[in-house]
């Protein structure tokens, strides 16, 4: 795990120019479509934003997948060139990089605590699934609703490639855990 | 030489797994794993869409690889490999396209892919070729996931019931015999990996029968004796 990559949260400096600042909030209001209470500046999917001195030319806005087959990427993309059309940009430029790999790492505070109220377990920050192991133990997943950690397993894969599927053994709900990726 | 003919093998061996995989959904065996094994197609044609993306612009780049009267004048894309090339012209190896059959041969397949994958993406990750090693670093984390549920599901069966057992048996006669071609390298592989950008997959087989040995101990499955 390379550390050494800068929370996107600390992309925005008191220096950050007026322009670029105003692009990253309007980017805040792009939602994932599969986790709607998650921006995709949560998730942690903008990787740059390049914004020119003279706005005629072109914007450029870096974003990569969370998974290689995630197929809201292509909704994503849609999604910030409406969003920044609407709002008077109209030259901007999309690309995807692959390298670093996404990681949940890059997902913000805040918006784990958004997908803990909106009912899915948030990633813990150990990284369990990155290890091919059989049946290793994995750190105890937290239930969203009541809190507690007596919680198992239902399936490791769940409704989202992001998702594995557990159920809370004290209040007996089922529930999405967002995985260490 | 630029790696247009590589990149396809790869991107063929994940779109054909993947889509063999994707077979399964909506008649998997419970609905978790319909889900399970439905999410690992994703991956791998997920997979395989950055790679034809690549070989695409590769090709597009660089015209004189591909001649015009194949691929006429239009821009080649990532669904021209996918959909228009003749199925003589894939470069899969065989144990990805073998049939379903039944859920044990599902699951041994992908155990013997996704063990070949994972070391394999982590030899990937160190090629000169930066667009291959950054779809590595992509897809190794996927992998590694899917190596370990593989590696779950092929000891739930070999040690569980008689039939599970049973059916884990008749699957591995049935796939071993192709597991040895991912070992050996055909000529392009051998000039890739001589060139930088490929790997090295004659030295791939001593982790990967060591993983395979490893898990078929716990499953109380033996190795095949020519292993």
């Amino acid at each position: 795990m390379d550390t050494s990559i800068p929370h996107i949260d600390t992309a925005i400096t008191p220096s950050t120019p007026v322009e670029e600042k105003r692009i990253w909030s309007l980017l805040a209001d792009v939602y994932d479509p599969e986790v709607p209470i998650l921006s995709i500046v949560d998730l942690g999917i903008v990787r740059k934003v390049e914004v020119p001195d003279d706005l005629n030319h072109w914007i450029s806005i870096t974003i990569t997948p969370t998974y290689s087959g995630c197929p809201a990427m292509d909704v994503i993309a849609m999604n910030i060139r409406f969003s920044l059309l609407t709002n008077g940009y109209k030259k901007v430029h999309i690309s995807t990089v692959l390298s670093p790999a996404w990681t949940t790492e890059w997902m913000s505070d805040a918006g784990k605590q958004k997908l803990k109220a909106y009912g899915i377990a948030p990633p813990n920050s150990q990284q369990s699934v990155c290890h091919p192991g059989a049946f290793q133990e994995d750190e105890a997943i937290q239930c969203p609703r009541c809190n507690s950690y007596h919680t198992t397993m239902i399936s490791r894969f769940g409704s989202t490639a992001c998702k594995a599927l557990y159920k809370c053994l004290d209040c007996r709900e089922p529930f999405d855990y967002f995985k260490c990726h | 030489m630029v790696p247009v003919t590589y990149t396809l093998h790869l991107a063929d061996n994940a779109l054909i797994l993947g889509h063999r995989n994707s077979e399964w959904t909506g008649h998997g065996p419970i609905l978790e794993q319909d889900i399970a094994i439905s999410n690992i197609a994703l991956d791998l044609v997920g997979q395989a869409r950055n790679l034809y993306q690549y070989a695409a612009k590769t090709i597009n780049e660089n015209p004189s690889y591909f001649t015009k009267e194949r691929w006429g004048e239009a821009e080649v894309t990532e669904d021209t490999l996918a959909y228009l090339r003749e199925e003589r012209e894939f470069k899969n190896c065989l144990l990805v396209e073998q049939p379903n059959g039944d859920w044990a041969q599902t699951i041994l397949r992908q155990f013997f892919f996704s063990a070949f994958q994972y070391y394999f993406y982590q030899q990937l990750q160190n090629s000169s070729d930066t667009q291959l090693s950054a779809i590595a670093e992509k897809s190794l984390k996927e992998t590694t996931y899917h190596l370990r549920w593989s590696s779950e599901w092929v000891i739930r069966l070999g040690d569980g019931t008689e039939e599970s057992h049973r059916r884990m048996l008749k699957a591995i006669d049935q796939l071993w015999m192709y597991t040895g071609e991912l070992f050996v390298p055909s000529p392009y592989e051998q000039q890739a990996f001589e060139q930088g950008f490929g790997v090295d997959v004659a030295g791939l087989k001593k982790p990967w029968t060591e993983k395979i040995q490893s898990i078929f101990e716990q499953a109380t499955l033996t190795m095949p004796l020519n292993a």
